[in-house]
C-alpha cells in the first residue's frame, strides 16, 4: 500500500526541485519549516520524533534542503515529513504537512474487528509494521 | 403612515403618551441623529416600503416592530426605561438602482436580547416584522454583532484549525461526496459507496439531507455500515476517514440517541439539518462540544428566504447566526457549481465563515465591520454540481479552507467510485502544488489538469467526460454595489 497522509501524498514522489518550491512558498508566507520522522505511520500518531526544533530563524531554502537530506539519511527507512508552521493569531498550528520520504516497502495496516454487543463491532487499527520494535521496522 | 415632515419624535411626555395612534417615527424609532454604541446590535433591512409611505416611517416601523412597539400607544411603555429599549433607525438610503427600495439601518441595544441565544436574537429581528402590512417586501441584508454579545456564545465546538490537527490534513481543501441516489439504497450497498469512495482518497463522504431513517434503511443500520467502511477506508489508507452521520430526527431525544451511537462507533463527525432549528442547532453544538465531535449543518430549507432579493433573510447574516450557534461545517456555495451563488456574494460569506475580523466590504455584500472576537471558524462546504475540470476555478474563488463535495462527480465517474475519488484527490493535489509554486491556475489550470492526468488514467477520464460541464445562469441574489460578474 502506500501511505497517503499528507498534502501530496496522490502525486508522484516529489522531486528535490519539487519540493525546494514548497520550502520558497512557506518561507515567503513567514511559516517556519519543521522535519519529522517515524516508523509508526499509524493515522492517529500525532507525534512522530523531531529532527531538529521548527527552524524559525532559517529563512533560507537552500539550507532547509540540506535538512531534510540529513535527516532522510540518517532514517532512509523512515517516514519523513516537512511541515510548515503559521503563527499567526487565529491559526497558531500547521498550514502545510507532506511526506519527503518513504519506506521502500509499506506492509500497511491490519483492520482488528471486535464484535461486540448487538452488531457493534470495535475496531483498531493496527500497522504491520510496529509489531516489531522501534527502530526494526523497515 | 405619513410623510417625511411628520416624521419626528414627540419629545413632550404627556402628548407622546396620549392613548390613540402615532406614526412609529413620532414613537422614537427614526432617530437620524443617533450614533451607535459599540455594544449595539446593528442590522441593515432592505425595505420595500408599500406606495405613499415614506421610507422613513417605513424604517421607524421595521425598528419598532423588530422591538418595543405595538401599533397604539400604551402607557406601560413609561414603566420601563423605554427610550433605551426602543430600537433606533438611523440612516435610510435608497438602493442603488432598485427605484422603491430603500437600505435602512437600525440599532438595538444589548439588554434586548438574552446572551447565547440565536431563538432569542432572531424572534427580535425577524419575529413579526417580515409580515408588517406597510411594507412590500423586507429582507435583512446584514448584521453587525457586537463583541460583548459574541462572546456569550460558544461558537463552533471544533473549528477549522483544530478540525485539521485531529484529521493529521493540512495545505489543502478536505474532499468529500454525498452518497448517490440520495434515497432508497440499502444499508449495506450504502456503505459499499462509503468505502469506495474513501478507499479512493476522499476525506469524507456525506448523507444527504433527507436520509433520517426510512423503511429502506433504518439509522441504526446506515451507522454501523458507515463505519464499517470508514475503518476499512482508513486502514487501506493510513488517513484519518469520515462519514457525516446525519442524526436529524423528529425529536431532540431522537437526535441525542443517534449521535451517542455515532460516538459509540467512533465517528469523528455528524451531521444536522437547518431545518431541526436554531434551537437544536445550539442543543447540538453543545452536544458535539462535550463529545469532540465534529459538527456538519447542511442549509436544507435556506433558498426558501436566502434567495430572492428582494424579501427574506440573506445567508450571510444566516452564516453569521450559524457561526455564533456553533457549527464546524455549513454548505456555503460553490460560484461554479448547479446551485444558486453569484462569486462575490459566496465569497462573502466564506469570508464571515472564516475570518478572525470582517472589514466592510460592499463587493462582497458586507455592510459591517465584524470582530468575532476568537470565536472558532467555521469550514464552508462547497456542494453541487461541481466536478474535478473546475479545480482550479474552485481554489482561486474559494481558497484552501473549505470542503470540497463532488458527489455525481465522484459517484458519477466512468471507471468506478474509487476511480472517481482518485480523480478528485489527485486534480486537487496538483493544483495546490501548482499554485504553491507560483503558477497562475487561473489561466493554466486546465493545463496542470491534463498535466497530472498523463499519471493518472482515473483523472483522464474524469476530465473527459466532464471537462465542459458548466451551469452559467443568472444569479437571482445579485448585490447592488458592483457589476455582477459571471462565474467561469
Amino acid at each position: 500500500m502506500r501511505l497517503t497522509q499528507g498534502t501530496f501524498s496522490y502525486l508522484p514522489d516529489l522531486t528535490g526541485e519539487q519540493i525546494g518550491a514548497q520550502i520558497e512558498y512557506c518561507l515567503k508566507n513567514g511559516w517556519a519549516v519543521s522535519i519529522e520522522y517515524t516508523d509508526d505511520p499509524h493515522p492517529r500518531n500525532s507525534y512522530w520524533d523531531m529532527y531538529g526544533a521548527p527552524m524559525f530563524d532559517l529563512r533560507d531554502a537552500a539550507g532547509i534542503m540540506g535538512e531534510i537530506q540529513g535527516c532522510r539519511a540518517t532514517f532512509p527507512n523512515c517516514y519523513v515529513k516537512v511541515n510548515a508552521f503559521d503563527s499567526t493569531h487565529g491559526v497558531e498550528s500547521l498550514r502545510l504537512s507532506f511526506i519527503v520520504n518513504r519506506p521502500k516497502n509499506e506492509p500497511g495496516f491490519a483492520l482488528i474487528r471486535e464484535e461486540a454487543a448487538g452488531r457493534q463491532i470495535r475496531y483498531t487499527t493496527r500497522a504491520y509494521a510496529t509489531d516489531k520494535p522501534e527502530g526494526a521496522r523497515y | 403612515m405619513g410623510t417625511h415632515a411628520e416624521a419626528k419624535t414627540i419629545t413632550d411626555a404627556a402628548a407622546r403618551y396620549k392613548a390613540g395612534v402615532l406614526k412609529y417615527a413620532q414613537m422614537g424609532y427614526w432617530e437620524p441623529d443617533y450614533v451607535p454604541k459599540d455594544t449595539d446590535v446593528l442590522a441593515l433591512f432592505r425595505i420595500t416600503p408599500q406606495e405613499g409611505v415614506d421610507p422613513e416611517e417605513a424604517a421607524a416601523a421595521v425598528a419598532g416592530e423588530s422591538s418595543t412597539a405595538t401599533w397604539t400607544v400604551v402607557w406601560t411603555d413609561r414603566l420601563t426605561s423605554c427610550e433605551q429599549y426602543r430600537a433606533k433607525a438611523y440612516k435610510v438610503e435608497p438602493v442603488p438602482g432598485s427605484p422603491g427600495q430603500y437600505f435602512a439601518w437600525i440599532a438595538y441595544d444589548l439588554d434586548l436580547f438574552e446572551p447565547g441565544s440565536i431563538a432569542n436574537l432572531t424572534a427580535s429581528i425577524i419575529g413579526n416584522v417580515f409580515g408588517f402590512k406597510p411594507i412590500k417586501a423586507l429582507r435583512l441584508e446584514d448584521m453587525r454583532i457586537p463583541v460583548a454579545y459574541v462572546k456569550t456564545f460558544d461558537g463552533p465546538p471544533t473549528g477549522i484549525v483544530v478540525e485539521r490537527e485531529r484529521l493529521d490534513k493540512f495545505g489543502r481543501p478536505l474532499l468529500g461526496a454525498t452518497v448517490k441516489p440520495k434515497l432508497g439504497l440499502s444499508g449495506k450497498n450504502y456503505g459499499r459507496v462509503v468505502y469506495e469512495a474513501l478507499k479512493g482518497g476522499l476525506d469524507f463522504t456525506k448523507d444527504d439531507e433527507n436520509i433520517n431513517s426510512q423503511p429502506f434503511m433504518h439509522w441504526r443500520d446506515r451507522f454501523l455500515s458507515c463505519m464499517e467502511a470508514v475503518n476499512r477506508a482508513q486502514a487501506a489508507t493510513g488517513e484519518i476517514k469520515g462519514h457525516y452521520l446525519n442524526v436529524t430526527a423528529g425529536t431532540m431525544e431522537d437526535m441525542y440517541e443517534r449521535a451517542n451511537f455515532a460516538k459509540e462507533l467512533g465517528s469523528v463527525v455528524v451531521m444536522i439539518d437547518l431545518v431541526i432549528g436554531y434551537t437544536a442547532i445550539q442543543s447540538m453544538s453543545k452536544w458535539a462540544r462535550k463529545n469532540d465531535m465534529i459538527l456538519h449543518l447542511h442549509r436544507a430549507g435556506h433558498s426558501t428566504y436566502t434567495r430572492q432579493k428582494t424579501h427574506g433573510v440573506s445567508f450571510r447574516v444566516i452564516s453569521k447566526w450559524m457561526r455564533l450557534a456553533g457549527v464546524d461545517h455549513i454548505h456555503a456555495g460553490t460560484v461554479v457549481g448547479k446551485l444558486e451563488g453569484d462569486p462575490n456574494s459566496v465569497q462573502g460569506f466564506y469570508d464571515i465563515l472564516r475570518e478572525p475580523v470582517n472589514p466592510v466590504n460592499l463587493t462582497r455584500g458586507i455592510f459591517f465591520e465584524q470582530d468575532w472576537a476568537g470565536l472558532r471558524k467555521v469550514m464552508p462546504v462547497a456542494s453541487g454540481g461541481i466536478h474535478v475540470g473546475q479545480m482550479h476555478q474552485l481554489i482561486t474563488y474559494l481558497g484552501e479552507d473549505n470542503v470540497l463535495q463532488f458527489g455525481g462527480g465522484t459517484i458519477g465517474h466512468p471507471m468506478g467510485i474509487a476511480a472517481g475519488a482518485t480523480a478528485n484527490r489527485v486534480g486537487l493535489e496538483a493544483m495546490i502544488l501548482a499554485r504553491n509554486e507560483g503558477r497562475d491556475i487561473w489561466n493554466e489550470g486546465p493545463q496542470i489538469l491534463e498535466n497530472a492526468a498523463r499519471h493518472c488514467v482515473p483523472l483522464r477520464a474524469a476530465l473527459d467526460t466532464w471537462k465542459d460541464i458548466t451551469f452559467d445562469y443568472a444569479s437571482t441574489d445579485t448585490l447592488d454595489f458592483v457589476p455582477t460578474p459571471t462565474a467561469a
